[in-house]
This record gives structure tokens, C-alpha cells and sequence, in this order.
């Protein structure tokens, strides 16, 4: 011990005597890093901002010149003809409907699972680290999924097998924004309602689903956002369709319209692309915005 | 070091939170080489005074000071002083330990390389010396390169004295540095504050009046953002000379 | 009599009350019956390019619909490369956005600029590929494309990268493309795991004199490791299955490129272009197995991403 301390007292020493004069040097190049890295940083924020802006920019320039009454009333034309996007807009409109029917409330009732059952067991960790992957997994490999199941078996392409391939994409959605939402109910509301004889299923059902309702809307609101700009999976489900069809025929939809018309060599279907990219992006911001604006309004409520 | 050597001079000192007046116009000297408690309820502006002599609270946005704190003759809160450097002189050990995600020796060396380029044998001398200093070389100094958060908390909190202290600063800050702590790694920090006196001067900032009792030798009772009463720490507990002091030192209040 | 009554009630709101609660199970259980159900069904529909021609798939980097000769090399190295090249362009990226929404930002445009960058993942993926071809591709040929072959084509070990008729599309605009998507999803995790680090951990290393980016290199980084990964791996799995956007830009070539300029194709972007026209069981159950390459990549990536975030969160609840 005595030993220790001495050599720890002679190390004190030599500590002592180095130079207390701090290094300037050092201190000017980690400025210099630092100033550098900082301006490197808010470059990178304007690196975002830039393809944003220029991406947004580029839609109104080359869409809005497209955007005419034509667009909502007339179908989709051969090259060399007048025409619009009608049909397009309507199968996506009754194909984003459907997906949204058929997905919300399975959804709703898997992420009450999680949120309301699922303390215990197996099956809730499991569902939840799947529903995770499932809600980034690649929207395609949905689409082949369809083709396999619902597809091959009807034997031809339809609007209810779009809207199945879009329902697979709303369920992860609705499911991790309900758990999310019925997680941050508090407790005590829940034991308020049992503490007065209600059955559970009601308690869930008109208690804490409705106090989680506007986070609910709000995870909604996002799955609408995330399929109606979704191409990838009705490529091989719903197809295309020149005219006006029902869900059980191949269906026109936006973002396929895009698609094709954009990867021809007509000048004027590329216009209508424009268009309906226009229609498109601006509706699903709309609905992100929307989305947001709803969830914080319901957040400084509480 | 004479006891009437002044380390930092505060005068007319403002601070506001936006709007919010939280300290007014304080006047206080603290003695270099000693040890200055402030006491107070909180939300007094204690924590927020200590916060002051590192311009720790310009991390934040909407808070600002005004008046003059002098050290060293010169006003840290003038625009000119690099605040960096400030730091780097004046330390500070916070209400909970807060060891970096690395290893301990890295966790000493980080400050140390700062503003200093020593050779490995010279930052070793200076990692075993901070550590002696803070009493924690004998626990540590077989596990050097195990990570900071392997220590129990009042290890810790040695620790990031130790860290504190391997700049050399001229001046520690200890904000309520045993408020997370039981009281036996409680009473290892007082006893380190004994013994770091001796080198710096240090303010600490404490809720437990016990503990300014026996560790510092003035104390300074803050009451809505004003300094109430400031002296030697032995005047301040026998004859305190404000009845509000005393009503918050006998536990009438607080 | 009215006892009676009391209790037949008890019943049927008991009767009720397993009934929702075997629902909610049966739905949950739906969740995970969907990932199997992708995959058995996968399986069975690429079983006969399984058969025909077993590990070859993975190694041949034919891909021939007339001779019916089916490889994947070129569609999976395709895939991979596009990835790597965004994830090369877009973590620096983010983790400057992240750095400059954390530290350095006013806190007047926070939000905004947050939901800008959130914004920009929720265009739409086929504007990006729209746009990709039509504005940038012909700007990157005409203008930056032909400075870097001459400036960058000769250099030794690497130069041979930057080789190809600059015609503005291909492998490397993809991988562009890919960063510029996935920027907002790193970066907005980055961003959150940054804004858990505790203020007095960042005040500790700034008290000790630490600049701004200090604090973020040695404390902030190293404090968020597993999230930072668990971000990139995100936009790892994002970027890997991404289809539309690589479609438009790629170039759509199944002969294996040997430089970044030179047209290519993915897994995503084979499929879009030729499944709906595929005839012959053969085309066909190949590109479904290609899916199911896909499928399994991505899975791996983001159980991967999902494990590390899951650690992290485990690792706060053990310090607080």
C-alpha cells in the first residue's frame, strides 16, 4: 500500500510539471474539423431539401400544363387521341377503397391483440417482429403472392386481386399504428371501465378503442398515403385496362397508367403521365400532411 | 492560496428562460480554493446559476444571461471568450453519472486529448493520476479497458470526476453530484471534495442541507431566482442572518 | 327467477368476451399466417425452376427466354450493387441531416424541415423512377457523366468502374435514385435514436470543452450504435426491394455490366418488366423464384434491423 502510494505520489508529481499550457494548435484543427463537418451536415439538410424541391418543381411544371377537365372525364386514349385519365382514376379509387375495407379492420383487431392480449405467450412477440418485417418487405413480392393465390386460380387478372394485394400492404400498417395508439391509452381508464362490471370486449371495444380512435384514423390516413402511390404489386394483379371495367375484369389504375404511358414513345401519353403523377404525389402528400395535422391536433387535446 | 482570493466574481447577474425571469441580479464572490454551496427549494436557480459559469445553458435555445462573471479578469460571458476553451478550464460533474459509452481509460483520456497531445506513457501518468485523485484507482486499475457502464453508479460518479479533473481545470462545478447515489458512495464524493479543495475551487450545488453543512465552507441560499443570504458556511447555519434562511435551513420550509 | 336471469347474462358476456378475444387471436395469428403463406407459396410456384435447374440458378448468369436457359447472377448482383451504391451515398447523407436536425437547427424550422424530409418518403416510388428518366438522366448524361469518364475512367484498380456510353442511365442512376428514397427513412431514425440520447451525457462532453461534432463522433455515435445500424439496415431492406424507381433507370439489361454507367437489372425491376408477358411454365416458376430470392434477401436484412433495434431498446430500459 505505502509503496503504491509513494509511486502514485512521484507520477503526481511528474503530472504536475507537464506544461499546464494548453495546445493551440491542437484546439485550431479540431475547430476546423468541427466547423467543417457542421457546414457538411447542413449541406447534407440542403443535399434532402434539393431533390425534394426539385422533384415537387419538376411535377408542377410538367403536370399542371396536362391537368384539364379531359383528365376526369375522359378515358384512357390510343396514342394520337384526345382522352384522359377517368377510368384510371376511378379503379383506383374503388381498388384503394376495397384495400382499405378489407385491411383496416383485420388491422384493427390484430394490432387489439398485441396492444390488449398480448402480454403473454408466444404468438404476440412473433406477430409483432413479422408484422414489422412485412412492413417493409417489397411490395412486388405481395403482388406475386396475389398472382399465386387469387390470380392463377380465378385464371384471369381483376380489380379484386388488386385490391387484395393493397388490403396485404394496409394490414402492417393499421397494425403497428393501432398498438401504437391503444399502448398510449392509460391504464386506469381501462381499470375505471372494468372496476364497473364491463366485460372486456366491451372495454376495448367502446373504451379504449375509442379513446385511441383519432391515432387510429391517423394510421388509416397513412395507409391510404401508402397504397395509392403503391405500382409495384398490381402490376400482375390488377393489370390495366384500356376502358371503364368492374372489379372482376383487369382494372385500370393511376399508377399503372403512369407507368405504361411514361415508358412509351408518344408525346402526348407522356403528357397524361405527367398529369397523373401530378394528381398522384400531391394527393399523397395531402394525406401525409393530413395525417400529421390530425394525430398532433389529437396529441395537444390530451 | 489566501482565503480572500476571489476565483469568480459575479455581478449583476440576469437570467432569463424566453420570458421567464430566473435569476436577478445576482452579486456573489467566490472564494478561489475553497468550497461554495448553493442551497435553496427547488426551482430556486441554483442549478441554473451553476449553469452560468460554463455557459453550459447556451446548448439551449431562448435562455440568456446578462451581467458579468469574472474569472481570471476576464468576463466569461463576453461574446469573445471561445467557449470551448471556457470549459475546458471550468469542469463539471452532473446529478447523475454519466460515464461515455467507452472504455474507462478512454472515458479519463477524451477531455484530456482535447487540448493536449501527450505521449502514451505521459497519458497513462495522467490517467492513473486522475484517478488516485478521485480515489478510484485502486478499483479500477486492473479493468482499464472494460467499459465505463460495467461500474456500480457511485464508481461512476468517481469516475466522471476523475474525467472532470484530468484537464486540470481551475474551477469544478458539482451539480447535486450525490443526488442519485446511496449514501455510502455519498459519503466517498464529500470525503473527495475535502480532498480536491486543495487544487480547485468548487461550487457545488446540493438539496441535502447536511451535506453544504459539511462539505463547504460558504454557503449561498437562493430563494425565486434571488441570492438570499451568502457567507461562511459555519455564520450561515448558527446565525443565519435572514429569517427566511433560517426557516429553510430549519426545515420550516423547503 | 331473476338470479336466474343475472347469471344467463354473466354467461353470454363471458361467451362474448372469449369469442372477441379468440377473434383478435385468430387475426394476429392471420399477421404471421401471411409470411408463410408468401413463402410456401413461393416455394411451390418456383418449384419447377428449383427442379430444372437446381443450384445452377444461382450461379448462371444467363438469362435467355427464347433457349429458356435461366440464371440469377445478374439480376441478384444487380440488386445488390444498386443497394450498396445508395447506402454509399445515402448514410453520410442522413447521418448529416440527422447531425443538422439534432444539433444545429433552429428550432423554428425543426419541424418543418422534419416533415420535408418525411415527405420525401412519401413520394410515391414511380415519381422517382418519372422523374429519374425524364429530368436527371438526361441532365447526369449530358452534363456530369462524360467529365467523370474522362476524369475518372483512366484511374488505376478503380477506373474500369466508370466505364459506359454515357447515356444517363444504368447501374450507378439507379443506385442514385435508390439513395435519394431511402435518405428520409435513415435519416429519421437516426434522427429519433439521436433525440433519446440523455441531454446530461451531451452536456458531460461538452463541458469538457467537446465541439459540437466531438460530442456526436465519440458520445452521441457510439451511444446509438445499434440503432444507426438498425436504421441503415432499414433502408437497406427499402432499398433492396424497391421496384418502379429502378425500372424506369436501370436500363433494363440482362447481360451481366462490367461498369457503374452500364445498363443492368434487379430482381424488382426483371419482375416488373417481364412477368406479365412471361409464357411457359418455365419463364415463369423462374421468375417467381427470383421473388422468393428477393423475399429471403430482405427478410434476412430487416430481422437483422429489427433485432438491433429491439437491442437497443432493451439497453435503455436496463439504464433508466
Amino acid at each position: 500500500m505505502s509503496t503504491s502510494q509513494a509511486i502514485g505520489s512521484e507520477k503526481a508529481i511528474k503530472v504536475m510539471s507537464q506544461s499546464t499550457q494548453r495546445n493551440n494548435a491542437i484546439y485550431a484543427r479540431r475547430r476546423l474539423v468541427n466547423g467543417f463537418n457542421m457546414l457538411a451536415a447542413t449541406l447534407a439538410m440542403g443535399f434532402g431539401l434539393f431533390w425534394l424541391f426539385w422533384i415537387l418543381w419538376t411535377l408542377l411544371q410538367h403536370g399542371l400544363s396536362g391537368l384539364s377537365t379531359d383528365v376526369f372525364t375522359q378515358i384512357t386514349p390510343p396514342p394520337g387521341s384526345k382522352g384522359g385519365l377517368a377510368n384510371a382514376i376511378a379503379g383506383s379509387l374503388q381498388m384503394t377503397f376495397f384495400g382499405i375495407l378489407f385491411g383496416t379492420p383485420i388491422g384493427i383487431l390484430a394490432g387489439v391483440y398485441l396492444a390488449e392480449y398480448g402480454e403473454r405467450g408466444w404468438l404476440a412477440p412473433a406477430t409483432r417482429f413479422i408484422n414489422d418485417i412485412l412492413l417493409s418487405a417489397p411490395s412486388i413480392v405481395i403482388g406475386l403472392f396475389v398472382y399465386e393465390v387469387y390470380v392463377v386460380t380465378i385464371g384471369h387478372f381483376s380489380g379484386w386481386a388488386g385490391s387484395m394485394a393493397l388490403a396485404l400492404l394496409v394490414i402492417p400498417v393499421v397494425v403497428r399504428t393501432t398498438e401504437n395508439m391503444l399502448r398510449l391509452v392509460p391504464n386506469s381508464l381501462r381499470e375505471a371501465a372494468i372496476a364497473l362490471g364491463a366485460p372486456q370486449w366491451k372495454v376495448i371495444m367502446y373504451v379504449t378503442l375509442r379513446a385511441a380512435k383519432a391515432g387510429v384514423i391517423t394510421g388509416i390516413l397513412l395507409a391510404v398515403a401508402r397504397i395509392s402511390g403503391e405500382t409495384a404489386p398490381l402490376l400482375f394483379t390488377a393489370l390495366n385496362n384500356q376502358f371503364w371495367s368492374n372489379m372482376n375484369q383487369p382494372m385500370a389504375n393511376l399508377p399503372i397508367v403512369i407507368f405504361q404511358f411514361a415508358m412509351s414513345p408518344y408525346e402526348d401519353w407522356h403528357a397524361l403521365a405527367w398529369a397523373g403523377a401530378l394528381l398522384i404525389t400531391f394527393s399523397v402528400l395531402t394525406l401525409n400532411i393530413l395525417a400529421r395535422w390530425f394525430a398532433s391536433k389529437n396529441n395537444s387535446t390530451h | 492560496m489566501t482565503t480572500n482570493a476571489i476565483k469568480l466574481q459575479v455581478k449583476n447577474l440576469n437570467f432569463y428562460y424566453g420570458k421567464f425571469h430566473a435569476l436577478k441580479n445576482i452579486n456573489l464572490d467566490i472564494p478561489a480554493g475553497q468550497v461554495t454551496a448553493f442551497i435553496g427549494p427547488s426551482g430556486c436557480g441554483k442549478s441554473t446559476l451553476l449553469r452560468t459559469f460554463n455557459r453550459m445553458f447556451e446548448l439551449y435555445p431562448g435562455m440568456s444571461a446578462e451581467g458579468e462573471i469574472i474569472l481570471d479578469s476576464q468576463n466569461l460571458l463576453a461574446k469573445s471568450v471561445d467557449v470551448n476553451m471556457l470549459r475546458a478550464k471550468v469542469g463539471m460533474v452532473f446529478q447523475k453519472p454519466t460515464p461515455f459509452p467507452m472504455s474507462i481509460y478512454d472515458n479519463i483520456t477524451f477531455g484530456v486529448k482535447l487540448y493536449e497531445s501527450l505521449s502514451k506513457a505521459e497519458m497513462d501518468d495522467r490517467v492513473e493520476w486522475a484517478l488516485r485523485k478521485a480515489a478510484l484507482w485502486n478499483e479500477v486499475k486492473d479493468k482499464l479497458k472494460q467499459s465505463g457502464n460495467s461500474l456500480s453508479g457511485g464508481q461512476q460518479q468517481r469516475l466522471c470526476i476523475a474525467r472532470a479533473v484530468a484537464t486540470r481545470p481551475e474551477v469544478l462545478l458539482l451539480d447535486e453530484p450525490t443526488s442519485a447515489l446511496d449514501p455510502i458512495s455519498t459519503g466517498h464524493i464529500e470525503e473527495l471534495i475535502h480532498e480536491l479543495k486543495q487544487d480547485y475551487t468548487i461550487a457545488i450545488v446540493t438539496h441535502n442541507m447536511q451535506q453544504a453543512a459539511r462539505v463547504s465552507d460558504y454557503t449561498a441560499y437562493m430563494y425565486l431566482g434571488e441570492l438570499m443570504e451568502f457567507g461562511e458556511t459555519d455564520g450561515i447555519f448558527t446565525a443565519p442572518k435572514r429569517k427566511e434562511t433560517e426557516d429553510y435551513i430549519t426545515g420550516k420550509f423547503g | 327467477m331473476e338470479n336466474n336471469q343475472y347469471s344467463a347474462h354473466l354467461k353470454r358476456q363471458m361467451l362474448l368476451d372469449s369469442v372477441f378475444r379468440v377473434a383478435t387471436r385468430f387475426f394476429a395469428f392471420l399477421v404471421l399466417a401471411m409470411l408463410i403463406g408468401i413463402l410456401v407459396s413461393l416455394l411451390i410456384g418456383a418449384m419447377p425452376s428449383i427442379r430444372h435447374f437446381g443450384w445452377g440458378f444461382l450461379t448462371s448468369s444467363e438469362w435467355d427466354p427464347v433457349t429458356e436457359q435461366f440464371g440469377a447472377v445478374v439480376p441478384i448482383f444487380g440488386t445488390l450493387i444498386t443497394s450498396f451504391i445508395a447506402l454509399l451515398i445515402g448514410v453520410p447523407i442522413s447521418f448529416g441531416i440527422a447531425i443538422f436536425l439534432t444539433e444545429l437547427c433552429p428550432p423554428m424550422l425543426k419541424r418543418p424541415l422534419g416533415i420535408a424530409v418525411e415527405l420525401l418518403a412519401g413520394i410515391p416510388s414511380i415519381i422517382y423512377g418519372m422523374w429519374g428518366l425524364f429530368v436527371f438522366a438526361p441532365l447526369f448524361g449530358e452534363y456530369v457523366q462524360p467529365w467523370i469518364l474522362e476524369n475518372m475512367g483512366d484511374l488505376p484498380l478503380v477506373g474500369f468502374l466508370f466505364q459506359g456510353a454515357p447515356m444517363g442511365i444504368g447501374i450507378f442512376t439507379a443506385g442514385l435514385i435508390l439513395a435519394i428514397m431511402v435518405i428520409p427513412f435513415i435519416a429519421s431514425v437516426m434522427r429519433d435514436v439521436f433525440e433519446v440520447v440523455p441531454p446530461m451525457l451531451k452536456e458531460s462532453a461538452y463541458g469538457l470543452g467537446g465541439t459540437t461534432w466531438e460530442v456526436v463522433r465519440y458520445v452521441v455515435l457510439p451511444y446509438t450504435k445499434t440503432g444507426v445500424v438498425g436504421g441503415i439496415m432499414l433502408g437497406l431492406g427499402r432499398a433492396l426491394g424497391e421496384t418502379m424507381a429502378v425500372t424506369f433507370v436501370i436500363g433494363n439489361s440482362s447481360i451481366f455490366a462490367t461498369g457503374l454507367f452500364e445498363a443492368g437489372n434487379s430482381i424488382a425491376s426483371t419482375l416488373a418488366n417481364e412477368f406479365a408477358e412471361a409464357n411457359g411454365e418455365l419463364y415463369l416458376s423462374s421468375l417467381i423464384q427470383l421473388g422468393l430470392i428477393l423475399f429471403f434477401i430482405t427478410f434476412v436484412v430487416l430481422s437483422c434491423s429489427k433485432l438491433l433495434l429491439l437491442q437497443l431498446k432493451k439497453q435503455e430500459g436496463r439504464s433508466s
